[in-house]
């Protein structure tokens, strides 16, 4: 059990844990700003830009992937930018018209280009593959500190770590002028706090986190990350700080949980395949958000001043 | 091109004819409750219908797969994603009025839990041994290849009873997508009358996601009627050219993919709707992007003319090239720069209106500051002739115009 543990489950719960962690820490300012749907949106647009950067490089090393990735998520953000200035449109609007198209335009292509030979689909892009992320070098627990077998983890647990420390790191520093600019803009701006550049920081940051983790895990979790554990985290607290903590810790107890579900709960069940861990890790964050918002101490938000 | 005439002119066959107007039908339904769903500014409920859709469906395909060993009844199907999708919309609707989260934050969260529990279910069908799950994919992205006639005509004729209950729920929809409170002042049940919107539009949604999948759909509720969105500022008109905008992208859409394998229905739909909107961002008449240059250019000219023949009047020296420009093509100044005789008799018109606005500036400051014609047009033509005389007999009609400027 151990052996296999080591080899089969522990770097797909530690890369769970990076890519939920990642997510729900810009998610937290996200759901605050009432942009949640931004995660949504960048997450259908990464399959577009994987589809061309395939296309170009015919390739799937993870560079060219990324690189179009986070390519097609600042074009769709220029894209809704600009349709909701030009048509005057509502901005959920302006984003629905923007990802459906690419989303779709991602999925003509990808029909229309032989991908036969490489693993790339739209469920791939859907679901990720988050059980094949395996360690073959990790024979046992003492293969943590054998050079040779950590040289083979899947590169995914190390570029997650990076993201994940680049999103801890943007929001220390930035951490003003982030909590000024989520609760109060015009404060901000007059402060100069410059709420508007820290707003598209924070969004290039959700992309990067986006198109990081949707590499690894699929564009569900990704999406549910975003809002799921920040939304939970709101129902306990209202303080901003004690809320991303909240998060983090919501989003690593979906991640594993979630994992230990898929792969061990049906044979627990008399099953004998497992299920798939990206869509439990979604749902267990789902029926976290579930038993905060109906138990949860600030579920009906600050006291209200007498209106 | 001579299959697409073909297919497009409805000689393709029987089933390709059948499933592209029961698409446009679709399309049309999904534009028209869409436009109501985009003004009551919902938009993106839709997608979290769509996507709440799947476990239901996973788990209608996975009870009828045990009872029957074919899970792919369409209407089976139908009942399980709307049931599923009737609860993520009641989900949304308890977060956002029961808790603190905001609509986007519950509408995000029920399409990914939804999805990911509906994911689960399709991995579980995966290792069943009957039932017949290839049939299931086509739900995701949409496909009308080997479609049933049945469920063509199923599609069809539902998507047309919803239509129809548009067409009778349209006034309703209407005054509470406008001013909810005057709808219930006057004895409009609001409540209900959000539901039945959320209803149809869910209605849609299902009907649609064999043809559309389940990802697109939302696209068909958002796109037409953004782009009807350009044409009209009337709500009746908006929901028609939204209806037809659907109906036209569907009906492509389904002929195209008709074509050709790899060519998947939902995509093409929703390219050809985005198309459509873009013809409707560049040409609409009224709000479109060209309409809106050319406006702009226009007024640009006017000022320039309006300023030229002014400093024309006073004899001051023009140096702008582009007033230069303006007024040598109306014939009012020789290349030389000197006034013609038409040109000198514009100017003193143009003093002479320039002497009205200022007064009538001085005389009434709040409705000059509200006209949208202040100092571009003359004011003989936003004026009534009364208003006119009156403005000449204070300047006294042969004094010095520039005495009377404040």
């Amino acid at each position: 059990m151990t052996n296999t543990f080591v080899q089969l489950s522990l770097t797909p719960i530690l890369i769970g844990v990076l890519a939920c962690c990642a997510c729900a820490l810009p998610g937290n300012f996200l759901v605050l700003r009432r942009q949640s749907l931004i995660g949504d949106a960048i997450s259908h647009v990464a399959l577009p830009g994987i589809v061309v950067a395939f296309l170009l490089t015919g390739t799937l090393a993870a560079g060219p992937m990324l690189i179009g990735a986070a390519g097609a998520a600042i074009v769709a953000v220029g894209l809704i930018e600009l349709i909701r200035r030009l048509g005057n449109i509502e901005p959920g609007a302006a984003m629905g018209v923007v990802f459906t198209t690419l989303f779709a335009a991602g999925v003509l292509l990808l029909e229309q280009s032989d991908t036969s030979k490489v693993h790339l689909d739209v469920e791939h892009a859907l679901y990720g593959n988050l059980e094949s992320l395996i360690w073959l070098r990790g024979t046992s627990w003492a293969a943590l500190t054998d050079p040779v077998a950590l040289a083979a983890l899947p590169p995914q647990l190390g570029r997650l770590a990076l993201v994940l420390l680049a999103m801890v790191a943007f929001t220390v520093v930035f951490w003003k002028e982030l909590v000024i600019g989520t609760f109060d803009a015009g404060f901000a701006a007059s402060i100069g706090a410059r709420p508007g550049p820290t707003g598209f920081g924070l969004v290039v940051m959700v992309a990067v986190a986006a198109v990081a983790a949707f590499d690894a895990v699929g564009s569900i979790i990704v999406i549910a990350m975003f809002i799921c554990p920040p939304a939970s985290a709101r129902m306990m607290t209202d303080r901003i700080g004690p809320q991303i903590g909240w998060s983090l810790g919501f989003a690593t107890l979906a991640a594993v949980l979630g994992y230990v579900l898929a792969g061990y709960g049906p044979l627990w069940l008399g099953g004998r395949n497992s299920v798939s861990a990206a869509g439990m890790i979604a749902t267990v964050s789902g029926v976290v958000l579930g038993l905060a918002a109906l138990w949860g101490p600030r579920r009906r938000g600050a006291h209200r001043l007498a209106a | 091109m001579n299959g697409f005439l073909q297919a497009l002119l409805l000689q393709a066959g029987y089933n390709t004819a059948l499933v592209t107007v029961g698409a446009a039908i679709l399309g049309a339904s999904a534009g028209a409750i869409g436009s109501f769903v985009l003004l009551r500014k919902r938009a993106l409920v839709s997608d979290a219908i769509s996507h709440a859709t799947l476990p239901g469906l996973a788990l209608a395909f996975i009870i009828m797969a045990g009872l029957s060993g074919d899970g792919r009844w369409l209407p089976g199907l139908m009942i399980g994603a709307g049931i599923s999708a009737g609860l993520g919309l009641l989900v949304v609707d308890w977060l956002t009025a029961r808790t603190r989260l905001a609509e986007d934050a519950a509408i995000g969260a029920v399409l990914s839990v939804f999805f990911g529990a509906g994911v689960v279910l399709m991995t579980v069908i995966q290792t069943l041994q009957t039932g017949r799950q290839a049939g299931l994919s086509g739900y995701l992205l949409g496909s009308t290849a080997g479609m049933l006639r049945s469920e063509a005509q199923i599609i069809a004729i539902a998507a047309a009873v919803t239509g129809l209950a548009i067409f009778l729920l349209r006034r309703p929809f209407t005054l509470v997508c406008f001013d909810a409170e005057y709808a219930a002042v006057r004895g409009i049940n609001v409540r209900a009358t959000d539901l039945a919107m959320m209803g149809l539009l869910m209605a849609v949604t299902v009907i649609g996601l064999k043809v559309a999948g389940l990802v697109l759909i939302v696209a068909l509720t958002i796109i037409p009627p953004v782009a009807a969105r350009f044409w009209t500022d009337r709500p009746g008109r908006m929901v028609v050219i939204a209806a037809m905008i659907g109906a036209v992208a569907a009906w492509l859409g389904a002929v195209v993919s008709s074509l050709d394998r790899g060519l998947p229905t939902g995509s093409l739909i929703v390219l050809f709707s985005f198309a459509l909107f873009v013809v409707s961002m560049l040409l609409s008449p009224r709000r479109g992007l060209l309409a809106g240059i050319a406006h702009r250019l226009r007024f640009q000219g006017l000022v320039h003319e309006r300023q030229g023949l002014i400093a024309l009047a006073r004899a001051e020296p023009i140096y702008d090239s582009q007033t230069l420009r303006r007024l040598k093509a109306r014939g009012w100044i020789r290349p030389d720069g000197v006034a013609t005789l038409k040109g000198r008799a514009a100017a003193a018109a143009a003093q002479r209106d320039e002497a009205r606005w200022s007064l009538y500036r001085n005389l009434h400051p709040e409705a000059a500051a509200g006209s949208p014609s202040q100092g571009i047009r003359p004011l003989a033509e936003v004026l009534p002739p009364d208003l006119i005389a009156d403005l000449d007999r204070r300047l006294g009609a042969g004094s010095d115009f520039h005495e009377v400027r404040i």
